[in-house]
């Protein structure tokens, strides 16, 4: 873990706002994934408290939350970086050369999958598929798709997020 | 709609594709022009700006079509906001075109061979307007559903042919059938838009292009059931299809598409969007309802069949997105009209993603029947940098590849099936000389292995094993006898796994023996990979009897280790090289090695 991963960690976590996302779940069928969703969505992940919380008010045991938590690559238990750089690993991606955009970002932030970098600001992630295969190689900036990316142009993109603070 | 007809409306592809090509800036550029040109008082016409669902051709993107009063769309591809005030300025205004900037004869011929039903919406309407939808034969289908007995339109949906689209292609009538003729009160509809295979993505494209559509083949569907709660399970990946859908859904509430006394037809249906959480072992339609019920997304035993004891042990049924937009025009045009397309066993159309080393990458709709060459050739223009086909692997994780001399296969279920492929979700990856087949078995592999839920111990250490074994491989590791031992595993893991996944996952070895065991056994033999592409087997130099000193490899370099002079035969600085393999893919004549 990085120094300033573990420094956050130490923070104290309000729980207000997990509580009153959790007040919507409280009665309803199957609510745990979409509360651990929504929590997560808050918080930028599951910070350790809001297991223990969501325990309690949902009442299913800690091991079961921790269970799902670790099944699903999309809950992440540490904090993540501001902007996440989705690879995308999937075949119309590989066969365009996907672990050269992989390796560029490697070298220019030095993360790999599930990785964040010191100053928070960049979280790696490999995934195996973004859907948007017709222009592969692909990755995504948080909520925006970069399509028949070349090492040059993954340059410019990392370039152009870490110019935006 | 005389009104309607009186408009110019310039359709931008608003689609993944389109918007990270940068379609939000081309329609500001286009509001812009309007404006600052004064178009509306010019021509007299109102212009409109229609953000469109993806058109298929997405590797072009932006693609715009303008459309002027009373004649045929133009489409102009590569657009950039540089160019829109001169289309602006000569087509909407002057009415002439600007050619040079006209998409060129290849997509008249990418639309030429397809059948676009399901995609007949979507690309043309605007996705988020549910005036469009309706205005395009939109709940049509429900309406004429609801003059029928539930019984009879599972009857209809029977006489269709319609299969799965989600993968096995099980009939979709007779699994609605045991679905309704399962006693209990509470039922569930779930549509599986999951999507997990990698190279496929026409599941999101129809989320993101025509989300009304599917909300009516739902609706249809959970009326023949007698159901009155239907999810959609979303993978996480997908945002602006959460949010299309999400918006259609909200916009079906308002106006009471949904809910209670649906359309005031008589039924209600409730609908919610599940999104997934990023596991592919969640596509498969066990596993798919404990992620819904909050569990781990482990797949269980079947029977009991989700018909029987599905979510929330009550009676489910589950269908594929495709297949939910098929059912919607089987009720627009009748199931007759359906099964006249098609092959015998396969009726209808099927979409397909067309990705990998193929000139027009993106989405095809073509009737099934249409042979694996017309589709790479005809429709999507061959393969990319005029180098030779080698493999197409169709089906995804669970599917194979399939040589040249298996490109007359037929799209249909049955017939890729003979080849030694799937239909699987329709995925199609085109390979050449230069993807090495055993990179692509251990690709996969790694794939699957990543995303057992690890329930059975075949898939779960089996998988890991062949794995090993094709890591080794592609090293240059390999030893006699590897290969023998990949195919019994194979067989051995296939038997005795429980769930699709397990019971699949071999299939990219076992296919890739059939038809490329020459290249494995180069590889364990000489230390070689006759693709020059496994990187510890390659060396990272220039033949200098093959290059044609076009210069090209240079360019691609990040790190500036390639020399070349005007004339000259390039020379690889193997200290510089990072062995990025940039090069290698850029030089169109098999050069580099
Ligand atoms: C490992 C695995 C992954 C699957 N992934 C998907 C998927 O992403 N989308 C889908 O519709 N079906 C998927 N399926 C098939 C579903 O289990 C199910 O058969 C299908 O959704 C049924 O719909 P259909 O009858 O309309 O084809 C998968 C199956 C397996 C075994
Ligand atoms: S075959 Fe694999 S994915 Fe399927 S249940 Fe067994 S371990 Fe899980
Ligand atoms: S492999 Fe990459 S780094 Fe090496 S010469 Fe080719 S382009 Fe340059
Ligand atoms: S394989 Fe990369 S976007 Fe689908
Ligand atoms: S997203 Fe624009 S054509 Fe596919």
């Amino acid at each position: 873990m990085t120094e300033a991963a573990e420094q956050v960690k130490e923070q104290v976590v309000d729980l207000t706002g997990a509580n009153a996302i959790l007040d919507k779940y409280v009665d309803m069928h199957g609510a745990l994934m979409p509360a651990l969703q929504e929590i997560q969505e808050f918080y930028g992940y599951i910070p350790e408290p809001t297991v223990h919380l969501t325990a309690e008010r949902l009442n299913v045991y800690s091991s079961q939350i921790y269970g799902v938590l670790t099944f699903y690559a999309q809950f992440h238990l540490q904090p993540r970086g501001k902007y996440i750089i989705r690879v995308c690993m999937g075949t119309a991606c590989h066969v365009k050369g996907a672990a050269r955009i992989a390796d560029t970002v490697k070298d220019r932030l030095g993360v790999v999958h599930a990785e964040t970098t010191e100053d928070l600001k960049f979280t790696a992630e490999y995934v195996a598929c973004i859907g948007a295969c017709g222009m592969a190689p692909v990755i995504m900036v948080n909520d925006a798709t970069y399509g028949s990316l070349t090492v040059q142009k993954v340059d410019e993109v990392i370039e152009k997020y870490q110019a935006m603070g | 709609m005389a009104e309607q007809a009186e408009k110019i409306k310039v359709l931008i592809c608003q689609g993944t594709g389109g918007l990270a090509s940068g379609a939000a800036a081309v329609a500001d550029a286009f509001e812009a022009e309007f404006a600052k040109q004064g178009v509306e008082a010019k021509v007299g016409k109102r212009c409109e700006v229609v953000g469109t669902g993806c058109r298929g051709l997405c590797a072009n993107d932006v693609l715009v079509d303008i459309v002027m009063p009373g004649a045929e769309g133009v489409t102009y591809d590569f657009v950039t906001p540089e160019l829109v005030p001169q289309i602006v300025a000569e087509h909407v205004i002057a009415n002439s075109p600007v050619e040079k900037s006209v998409a060129g004869p290849y997509y008249a011929s990418f639309l030429e061979k397809q059948q676009r039903i399901i995609f007949s919406r979507c690309g043309t309407i605007n996705a988020e307007s549910l005036d469009d939808f309706i205005a395009h034969r939109g709940f049509t289908g429900i309406r004429k559903a609801v003059t029928m007995a539930p019984s009879e339109v599972i009857e209809e949906v029977k006489r269709s042919g319609l299969r799965g689209r989600g993968g096995g292609g099980f009939p979709t009538g007779v699994k609605w059938s045991f679905c309704k003729a399962t006693p209990g009160e509470e039922k569930y509809l779930i549509c599986n838009a999951d999507e997990g295979d990698p190279g496929a993505f026409m599941d999101r494209s129809v989320l993101e292009g025509d989300p009304y559509g599917l909300i009516e083949g739902m609706m249809i569907g959970a009326y023949a059931i007698g159901c009155k709660f239907a999810y959609v399970y979303v993978r996480a990946e997908y945002p602006l299809a959460i949010k299309r859908l999400q918006m259609a859904i909200d916009t079906c509430y308002e106006k009471g598409y949904l809910g209670k006394n649906c359309m005031g037809l008589g039924f209600d249906l409730d609908m919610r969007i599940k999104a997934g959480a990023g596991a592919f072992v969640c596509g498969e339609e066990t596993a798919l309802m404990a992620s819904i019920e909050g569990h781990r997304g482990m797949s269980r035993p079947r029977p009991p069949f989700p018909a029987v004891k599905g979510l929330w042990g009550k009676p489910t049924n589950i269908n594929n997105v495709e297949t939910f937009a098929n059912v919607s025009y089987i009720f627009y045009n009748g199931a007759d009209w359906y099964s006249s397309i098609g092959t015998e066993g396969t009726k209808g159309t099927k979409i397909f993603a067309l990705t990998g080393k193929v000139k027009h990458t993106g989405l095809v709709e073509v009737p099934a029947g249409t042979t694996m060459k017309q589709v790479i050739y005809d429709v999507c223009g061959g393969i990319l940098n005029n180098r030779k086909f080698k493999a197409v692997q169709a089906g995804g994780p669970s599917g194979g590849c399939l040589p040249t001399e298996a490109l007359g296969a037929e799209v249909d279920y049955d017939s890729l099936i003979k080849a030694g492929a799937m239909m699987g979700s329709g995925g199609l990856v085109v390979m050449d000389e230069t993807t090495c087949m055993v990179d692509i078995a251990r690709f996969f592999l790694n794939f699957t292995r990543a995303e057992s839920c690890g329930k059975c111990i075949p898939c779960r250490i089996g998988l890991k094993i062949m794995l090993e074994i094709l890591e080794r491989i592609t090293q240059g590791r390999g030893r006699e006898g590897d290969l023998e031992l990949l195919e019994d595993m194979a067989y051995d893991i296939k038997k005795s796994s429980l769930c699709g996944l397990g019971q699949t996952a071999p299939n990219p070895v076992l296919s890739t023996l059939r038809y490329f065991r020459n290249e494995y056994e180069t590889h364990i033999r000489d230390k070689e990979c006759p693709s020059h592409s496994c990187r510890h087997l390659l060396h990272f130099r220039v033949v200098e009897e093959k290059c044609k000193k076009c210069g090209v490899c240079p360019k691609v370099c990040p790190v500036n280790a390639i020399r070349w002079e005007k004339g000259q035969a390039a020379y690889i600085d193997a200290d510089k090289c990072t062995e990025c393999t940039s090069c290698y893919d850029a030089c169109r004549f098999m050069a580099i090695e």
